[in-house]
C-alpha cells in the first residue's frame, strides 16, 4: 500500500470518490480559527488591553492579535461561502484518505508507545510494524532493521552526544544502566 | 577595507580541523536533508539544533549553516532526477531540469544546477560581507518605533509578495503571533492564555512547530500521492562537468540577473520560492531560446537555481544585521543564536565579531565544499531515494520525534508535534502559508516588545510611527505592502495585467 504507485488505475472501481472539497474545510477550519481569535480577544480584554498605569497593559498587544484573527477568518469563510471565489478542488478522495490515515494513527500509536516504553523500544516496535504492516516486507528483516535503527539511535545520543532520550513510564531499557 | 581585513580574521576562525570536519558534515546531513521528502532545510535544522548545544557558537553555527546549504543544493537533485521538488524553491527547477533528465542529459542539468546555485550564493555571500556592515551601523541609530517598523514591513510584505488569499497570510500570521504570546509575559509577568494550564506555562517552541508543521505535515502529504520514485540515473563524471563548465559563461547575463533577482527577494522576505519562479520568468522572456523553455533548455536551469541560491543565503543578512530573518530556516538559525546566548541585531557586528565574520567567511567555504560534495556524491544520493516509502516514513517520524524531544526533554512537547503536523497538513492543503506562521512565532516577542516601547513613548499615539522620516517610510511601505492586493486589483482596473504565466505552478510557501 505505501508503494502504490501514484497514478494506479483504480482497480474496476472507477475514479476515486471525492469525500469532501476544499472549501467546505475552508469553512470549517476558518470557523475554528475564528473560535482562536475570539479565545485570543476575551484573555486579551481579561489581561488588561487597555492602558494601565505603567504603559500598554499585557493584553494590548494580543487583543489586536485576535481582532485580526478573528476579521480575516471572517473573510476566508466569506470568500469559501461565495461561488465566484470558493475552491472546489478536492480536499481527500476515497483513495488519499485510507493512505493519510495508514502513517497517521500509527503515528499517533507511536507516540502513545514513546510514552510508555521510551522512545528506543517504540521506534524499534514501530519501523518493523510499519515494514511488516505496510511495507509487506518479510518479518525477520523488519524486526532486524528496526533493532539495528534504534541501537544506531542509542549509540548516537546516549554514548556520542550525551543526550539522554526519553525511557518511558515503564522503562524497559533500564538494565542497560543509562 | 575593513570589511576584508575582519573576513580574513574570520577565515582564522573558521579554518581549524574541526570546523572543516564539521562543515563536511553538515553539507552531508543537508544534502541528505534536502533529498528526503519531509525534511527541509528548515526543520532539519530544528531537529539537529539540540546537538549543538554543547559546542562554541562558532562551531555551532558553521554546521548549521553548513546543513542550509546542503539542503539547497540537495532540493536540486530531487528535482532533476525525480521530478519531485525536494522544497518549494525547487519547482521551478523541474521545469528544464526533469526534460533534461529524460533525454539523457541528467549530468549536464546537475552540473549545471549546482554550478549556478553555487554563484548564486557566492554573489549573495559577496553582498552580505559589505553590506551587512553598513545596515548593522545604519541600525545601530534604531529606536523602538523603528524596530517595529521593520518588523511590520517583514510581516506585510508577505501580504504584498505572497501568493494566494491575503486572509489566509493574515491568519497565518496572527496564529503565530497568537501563539508566542501563550505563557509568560515579558514585560509585566503575568501568566496569558494559560487557562489555569501549568504545562501550557512554557508557551509553545518554535523548534516543536518547526518540526510538525514541515516534517510530519510534510509525510502526510507525500503519503496521500502513494508515492513511488521513478527517478533517471545520473552519472556525473569529470569530462561531462568540465564540458557543461565551458558552457555556462555564455548564459553569464542570465546568471547576473537571476543573482540580483534572488538577493532583492531574499533580503525582502519574500523568500526562495518567488524568487526562483521570477527568474524563470525573466529568463525566458530575454533568452533567444524562450520559446524551447520548458523542453529541457540548460538556461531553465540556471535561473531558478541561481535565484532560489542567492536567495537563500541573502535571508541571512536581515537576520544578522537587523535580528530580523528572511525565511523559516534563517528564523530557526536565529532561534539557535538566542539559545547560545548571543543576541541577533545590529550590536552583535560590534560585541560578537568573532562570530560574525566566522559565520561569514563559513559561508564562502561551505558552498565551496558542498559544491564539491554534490558533484561527487550525486549518485549516492539518488539511491537513497530509491530506499522504498515504507523504511522511509517511519525513520523520518522517529527522527522528528526524537528532535522534538530533544528541545526540552519533554515528553508533551512529541504531542505538541503531532498537533502541528496535522496543522500543517491541513494548512498545505487549504493554501495556508506556514512561513509567516513560524517567523510570528520566533518574532512575536520582540515584536511586541518593541510595539509596547514604542506606544509607551509616545503614550499611545501611532502618530509615533511617523515620528521621522525614516521610520515614516518603511512603514508608509509596509502599509503599501499590506494593501498591495486591494491596490493590484483597483490597477487591473484601469489597465489589464499581464497574465502570470507560471501562477498556477508556483506553490504557497
Amino acid at each position: 500500500m505505501a508503494d502504490a504507485p501514484a497514478h494506479a488505475p483504480a482497480r474496476g472501481k472507477g475514479e476515486p470518490r471525492v469525500l469532501v472539497r476544499n472549501f467546505t474545510v475552508d469553512t470549517v477550519v476558518a470557523a475554528i480559527l475564528f473560535a482562536v481569535g475570539a479565545v485570543v480577544v476575551f484573555e486579551a480584554r481579561r489581561l488588561g488591553s487597555g492602558w494601565s498605569s505603567d504603559g500598554p497593559g499585557a493584553g494590548y498587544f494580543p487583543f489586536y492579535i485576535g481582532l485580526i484573527l478573528c476579521i480575516s477568518a471572517l473573510g476566508v469563510i466569506w470568500q469559501s461561502r461565495s461561488k465566484k471565489t470558493r475552491d472546489e478542488d478536492a480536499f481527500v478522495d476515497s483513495e488519499q484518505l485510507p493512505r493519510v490515515l495508514s502513517v497517521l494513527l500509527p503515528a499517533a500509536v507511536y507516540v502513545l508507545a514513546i510514552w510508555l516504553l521510551g522512545l528506543y523500544v517504540a521506534s524499534a516496535v514501530y519501523i518493523a510494524l510499519f515494514m511488516i504492516i505496510l511495507g509487506k516486507y518479510p518479518a525477520l528483516k523488519s524486526v532486524l532493521l528496526g533493532v539495528i535503527l534504534s541501537a544506531v539511535f542509542f549509540m548516537m545520543f546516549e554514548v556520542w552526544f550525551k543526550v539522554p532520550l526519553y525511557k518511558g513510564l515503564l522503562e524497559p531499557l533500564r538494565f542497560l544502566g543509562y | 577595507m575593513e570589511e576584508l581585513s575582519s573576513l580574513m580574521q574570520g577565515f582564522a576562525v573558521v579554518l581549524t580541523p574541526m570546523n572543516i570536519g564539521l562543515m563536511f558534515i553538515g553539507i552531508i546531513l543537508g544534502v541528505l536533508i534536502g533529498v528526503l521528502p519531509g525534511l527541509g532545510g528548515a526543520n532539519g535544522v530544528a531537529i539537529l539544533l539540540p546537538l549543538t548545544f554543547t559546542m562554541s557558537p562558532t562551531s555551532a553555527i558553521v554546521m548549521l549553516s553548513c546543513i542550509y546549504w546542503g539542503a539547497l543544493f540537495g532540493g536540486a537533485i530531487t528535482s532533476i532526477l525525480f521530478n519531485i521538488p525536494g522544497e518549494p524553491w525547487s519547482v521551478a527547477t523541474t521545469f528544464d531540469g526533469y526534460p533534461m533528465a529524460q533525454k539523457g542529459k541528467a549530468g549536464q542539468a546537475l552540473t549545471a544546477a549546482f554550478t549556478s546555485s553555487f554563484v548564486g550564493a557566492f554573489v549573495a555571500v559577496l553582498m552580505i560581507t559589505f553590506l551587512a556592515p553598513l545596515v548593522a551601523k545604519f541600525a545601530l541609530r534604531f529606536g523602538a518605533p523603528e524596530f517595529f517598523a521593520v518588523y511590520l514591513l517583514t510581516f506585510c510584505s508577505f501580504v504584498g509578495m505572497g501568493k494566494g488569499s491575503p486572509f489566509k497570510i493574515l491568519i497565518a500570521m496572527a496564529l503565530g503571533f497568537a501563539m508566542a504570546a501563550v505563557g509568560m509575559d515579558t514585560v509585566t509577568g503575568q501568566l496569558r492564555m494559560t487557562f489555569g494550564q501549568t504545562e501550557l506555562m512554557r508557551g509553545f517552541d518554535f523548534l516543536i512547530a518547526v518540526i510538525g508543521l514541515f516534517g510530519i505535515g510534510e509525510i502526510l502529504l507525500s503519503m496521500e500521492e502513494g508515492l513511488e520514485f521513478q527517478g533517471k540515473a545520473a552519472r556525473i563524471n569529470p569530462k561531462v562537468v568540465w564540458e557543461t563548465w565551458k558552457e555556462l559563461p555564455k548564459y553569464w547575463s542570465t546568471s547576473i540577473r537571476s543573482s540580483l533577482v534572488g538577493i532583492w527577494m531574499g533580503i525582502t522576505p519574500g523568500g526562495a520560492t518567488p524568487a526562483s519562479f521570477m527568474s524563470y520568468g525573466l529568463a525566458k522572456k530575454f533568452s533567444k531560446n524562450g520559446s524551447k523553455f520548458g523542453t529541457g533548455e540548460l538556461e531553465g536551469v540556471i535561473a531558478p537555481e541561481t535565484a532560489a541560491h542567492a536567495a537563500g543565503t541573502s535571508a541571512l543578512l536581515p537576520m544578522l544585521a537587523l535580528g530580523i530573518p528572511g525565511s523559516p530556516t534563517a528564523a530557526v538559525l536565529l532561534g539557535g543564536l538566542l539559545i547560545w546566548g548571543l543576541q541577533p541585531g545590529p550590536l552583535l557586528f560590534v560585541e560578537q565579531k568573532d562570530f560574525v565574520w566566522g559565520l561569514i567567511a563559513s559561508m564562502y567555504l561551505g558552498n565551496l565544499v558542498g559544491l564539491i560534495v554534490v558533484l561527487t556524491t550525486v549518485p549516492l544520493f539518488a539511491s537513497i531515494l530509491r530506499i522504498p516509502f515504507s523504511i522511509i516514513a517511519p525513520v523520518i517520524v522517529v527522527i522528528c520525534a526524537i528532535g522534538a524531544y530533544t528541545v526540552h526533554n519533554a515528553m508533551l512537547d512529541i504531542w505538541y508535534m503531532l498537533g502541528f503536523g496535522i496543522m500543517g497538513y491541513v494548512f498545505k492543503k487549504l493554501d495556508y502559508p506556514l512561513a509567516p506562521l513560524v517567523l510570528a512565532l520566533v518574532l512575536g516577542d520582540k515584536a511586541e516588545d518593541s510595539f509596547r516601547q514604542a506606544m509607551l513613548v509616545s503614550q499611545g499615539e501611532v502618530s509615533i510611527m511617523w515620528a521621522n522620516p525614516l521610520v515614516g517610510s518603511i512603514t508608509t511601505l509596509a502599509l503599501l505592502m499590506l494593501f498591495w492586493p486591494l491596490i493590484s486589483k483597483a490597477l487591473s482596473m484601469l489597465r489589464p495585467p499581464k497574465v502570470d504565466e507560471f501562477a498556477a505552478q508556483r506553490p504557497v510557501d
